[in-house]
């Protein structure tokens, strides 16, 4: 194709050497472990502050529990998250943003059903103006008439543009599949009801939910932690609560049963999404969990993606990763296929269920899968970044830095047996599902399949 | 509060020289392999000792633009097939070897180059190179591979382009309005027809002309010691053969001489959207005109302090978003000359194109008389510096950043020396740059969309 001559493709897969033996591994060098802080404040915010790192910057999340049962929360808090750093007493929105603009900072407000989230970063030194800014509007926001009325118009529309995306309309046909009218499964709000909240609503929320009891703040950078502690204390003495912020209901246990097709108009590839009910991150049995799902489909090496990508070339990407809430966990598995491969796809995902619980994974599986899951806590948290998304994430789950810490060795110690055993979540029969497509091309296939509703 | 901040700014950037460029150390093999070896900070008084990481890049000198007509989307489809196997390594054996080792992998393919990456642990440092030079030397393609690998690359392009709103937008759809040439045009996804006709043939003829050692840049960074890993460089890629080094052609065009029309009919959006495309100063020859643009860039959209998102987003309800900034696929100094200046928003169907770039032309106007304000600069300075500090305390992101500028630029250093560059940009720089992005020689790509049913599920 380039004109010039070239050797054949045989011809560059062969050297005169021939083939070489793989380098073995040398000895592993342990990670430092960050010094970490972890504290409840007189306020009841739970504080996490850890030195890490190699770069002069801070990282900061703050998680307050937001849940809430009344149809229209998702509507007004989101107008919340949208609204919360647009104005105080002392800031308008530009000021806010110059302000944080100043120490290299910034931060960012988002919902869901279970939480208010805000993160953030500034330089290092900066840390007093980020906590600052950051306390202004968790004590003083406004809500400016004109901010809220703007930023409503413009969720209407964002709103539209999220529900055009194939895996939101998948997410959610499968949240509103496994979990009914449960407060989870609404995480798009409806724009109708977006349009409807008021300023007032707003303000009202915000004093009624947006508590420090219960809620955890961390942050991980070029920081002494207790000098950190200390400034989160004195930067947020005026933010106080009687009551607790409000975390999600239980969830009902996943079970098993039909994957529901659902029709999207004009759709050339398909989402298939299962789920399953499995352990908390805290119980005893997930380190052999977290072995098996990785064999499953939880990373590229996996029997899944080797078998629907690498042999069969029916998806881009295949995943099988746990939804952890307070006291639950699920195992989550999505793929997305062409449409004339929907049919065959599905049923070899079910065939791989299948395998795993009654063909369970071999010692090398084991072993590949125990390396990965060691040495993906090395990588995640090098960074700042993703060491403080870590903690966040265990935070929320009521663990700390010890459990990161000490999670390799409840890895070493897993055996095959118990991986086996842990494998047996996968039976076929414990997964529901969705399946969102062209529900015209892939209805007599599916129906032919059996275990899938049709329209 | 300003004086405050420009002390700051230049502290930090003398800082963040010292860190990120602990002056990487470079060696070439006799093969013409160039090698840039960045270790961690060496362990001072007050560093904490990096974490047991390594990360190994290798960056190609041939991107999407040096694909053959008829061949659209060939170098991201060779990309896969470097993953499937070579003289040491069965099919699948490069994900096992790499995860198994406890690491993660990826390649992607730009305009100018492709680039395969690997994060271990760094007792799998040898183990990595090994991986790398395997493939380098001696690639396994064979047609069982080749057909596997375009079908999964269909479904890549299904999900990322065809079956998703504004799929594409703007990186495939924006450069066929704003260029002529077939290297510059052309998507760099690539045409199904074209993918499903690609041979074992073209791939063998791919790998021989660009894929030569001379052609590449190896990058090994992070928990290492740089004789350590020179000898391990040496030991896996020494014998890797010589070949010649393919001349790498100019891509530059003439600018267009009107302002240039295109629409695109998207079934799945649910808002018009806009695309406007400048041409760039030569990221290469002129650095310090570029990085005004990048500046520029900053002070339209970034933040919302930013003169865009104040005008289009919060006074005049024009538009949902707005994204203005350097490069086409989304980062500045990603590819060589010539290189796009992108203004992307989605708007209400209400609201006509003409009004969005009335409105961003009178904004660029304003930049162009009267320049940034003081304060608008050291927001960029001190946010763009904030960043960089944040990607490169990621490795990955160092690693790939020192290979692609030590491939594009020829000085890895650089990579360094950017956050001063940028803080020596002044208001009559940005004021200059914002002048030279003139209606007439600019592309406009509208987004139309064309279903009824709003997107949603049914």
């Amino acid at each position: 194709m380039t004109g010039a001559t070239h050797r054949s493709a045989e011809e560059i897969g062969r050297t005169e050497r021939g083939p070489r033996p793989l380098p073995e591994l040398g000895e592993p060098r342990p990670g430092r472990q960050p010094e970490v802080v972890d504290t409840v404040l007189d306020n009841g915010l739970r504080v996490l502050a850890a030195r890490h790192g190699s770069v002069p910057m801070v990282e900061l999340r703050l998680r307050i529990p937001f849940a809430g049962d009344d149809p229209s929360h998702p509507a007004r808090a989101e107008v919340l998250a949208e609204t919360l750093l647009t104005g105080t007493e002392r800031r308008d929105r530009v000021r806010m943003d110059t302000d944080l603009a100043a120490v290299g900072g910034t931060l960012q407000a988002s919902v869901d059903p279970e939480r208010l989230s805000v993160t953030g970063d500034a330089l290092a030194s900066g840390m007093d103006t980020l906590l600052d800014v950051l306390n202004d509007a968790l004590t003083g926001a406004t809500y400016p008439e004109h901010e809220v009325n703007g930023e409503r118009e413009r969720l209407v529309e964002r709103i539209t543009v999220a529900r055009s995306q194939p895996r939101v309309i998948a997410r959610e046909e499968l949240q509103r599949h496994r979990y009914g009218g449960h407060p989870f499964a609404r995480e798009v709000p409806q724009a109708a009801d977006v349009a409807e909240v008021t300023t007032e609503q707003v303000r009202e929320l915000h004093r009624r939910a947006v508590l420090p009891r219960g809620s955890t703040l961390v942050l991980v950078g070029d920081v002494d932690p207790h000098e950190a502690v200390d400034a989160v204390s004195r930067a947020f003495s005026g933010w106080q609560s009687t009551g607790s912020a409000r975390e999600l209901p239980e969830l009902p246990p996943v079970e098993g049963g039909d994957v529901r097709l659902v029709h999207r108009e004009g759709a050339v590839q398909s989402q298939l999404r299962f789920s399953a009910q499995a352990v908390p991150r805290t119980d005893e049995r997930y380190p052999a969990l977290q072995i098996a799902n990785l064999v499953f489909g939880g990373y590229f090496s996996s029997r899944l993606v080797e078998n629907i990508r690498e042999d069969k070339g029916y998806t881009y990407g295949a995943h099988s990763t746990f939804e952890f809430t307070p006291g639950n966990g699920t195992i989550l598995v999505d793929a997305d296929t062409a449409s004339e491969v929907t049919a065959a796809a599905l049923l070899e995902i079910r065939y791989e269920f299948g395998r795993l619980a009654l063909n369970p994974p071999t010692t090398a599986e084991v072993e590949s899968a125990r390396q990965y899951a060691i040495g993906g806590l090395l990588t995640s948290t090098s960074s700042q970044a993703g060491l403080a998304s870590t903690l966040m994430n265990l935070a929320a789950l009521g663990l700390g830095q010890e459990w990161l810490a000490s999670h390799p060795d409840r890895l070493r110690a897993v055996t095959v047996d118990e991986v086996a055993e842990a494998a047996r979540w996968y039976v076929p029969t414990a997964f529901t599902g969705v399946v969102v497509g062209d529900a015209d091309q892939l209805g007599g296939q599916l129906r032919g399949l059996g275990g899938v509703t049709l329209p | 509060m300003v004086a405050r901040v420009l002390t700051a700014r230049t502290e930090d950037a003398r800082r963040l020289k010292d860190m990120v460029e602990p002056q990487p150390h470079r060696l070439t093999l006799p093969n013409g392999l160039r090698v840039v070896l960045a270790p961690d900070a060496e362990p001072g008084a007050d560093a904490p000792g990096g974490p047991p990481v390594v990360g190994i890049s290798v960056h190609y000198d041939v991107g999407f633009r040096s694909e053959p007509q008829g061949r659209t989307g060939f170098a991201h489809l060779f990309e896969h097939l470097m993953f499937q196997g070579s003289e040491s390594l069965e099919k699948l054996a490069h994900f096992r070897h790499v995860q198994g080792s406890g690491g993660i992998f990826n390649g992607s393919t730009h305009q100018d180059y492709t680039d395969y990456f690997q994060v271990l642990p760094s007792n799998a440092l040898e183990r990595g190179l090994f991986l790398e030079a395997d493939r380098m030397r001696a690639p396994r393609i064979t047609e069982e591979n080749l057909r596997n690998q375009v079908d999964v690359v269909k479904e890549e392009i299904r999900l990322n382009v065809l079956n998703r709103p504004y799929g594409g937008f703007p990186w495939i759809l924006l450069p066929p309005v704003l260029y002529s040439t077939f290297a510059n045009a052309h998507n760099g996804y690539g045409d199904f027809t074209d993918l499903e006709q690609a041979t074992v043939e073209d791939c063998a003829a791919f790998f021989d002309t660009y894929y030569a050692p001379g052609n590449a840049v190896l990058t090994v960074a992070g928990d290492i010691d740089v004789d350590h890993a020179a000898e391990l460089v040496h030991k896996h890629f020494g014998d890797v053969p010589a070949r010649p080094v393919p001349e790498r052609p100019s891509f530059d065009e003439p600018y267009p001489e009107t302002q240039q029309w295109g629409r695109h009919r998207d079934p799945h959006a649910p808002l018009p959207a806009v695309a406007l495309g400048y041409r760039l100063p030569d990221p290469v020859e002129e650095l310090d005109s570029y990085l005004a643009n990048v500046v520029l860039g900053e002070i339209l959209t970034d933040g919302d302090a930013s003169r865009l998102q104040q005008r289009l987003v919060y006074r005049d309800s024009l538009v949902v978003d707005i994204h203005a900034g350097a490069g086409l696929m989304g980062a500045p100094l990603d590819a060589r000359n010539p290189d796009t200046f992108t203004i992307t928003a989605a708007h209400s169907p209400g609201v006509s194109t003409e009004r969005v770039m009335e409105a961003v032309d009178s904004e660029l106007d304003r930049l162009a008389t009267e320049g940034p304000t003081s304060e608008e600069l050291s927001r960029v300075a001190a946010r763009w510096s904030a960043e960089l500090y944040r990607d490169h305390d990621r490795l990955i992101s160092r690693t790939l950043d020192l290979g692609s500028t030590e491939l594009l630029h020829g000085r890895a250093e650089l990579v360094g020396e950017l956050p001063e560059r940028v803080g020596a940009v002044t208001a009559e720089d940005v004021a200059a740059a914002a002048k030279a992005l003139r209606p007439e020689t600019r592309a406009v790509l509208e987004i139309e969309p064309t279903n009824d049913s709003e997107g949603g599920a049914a």
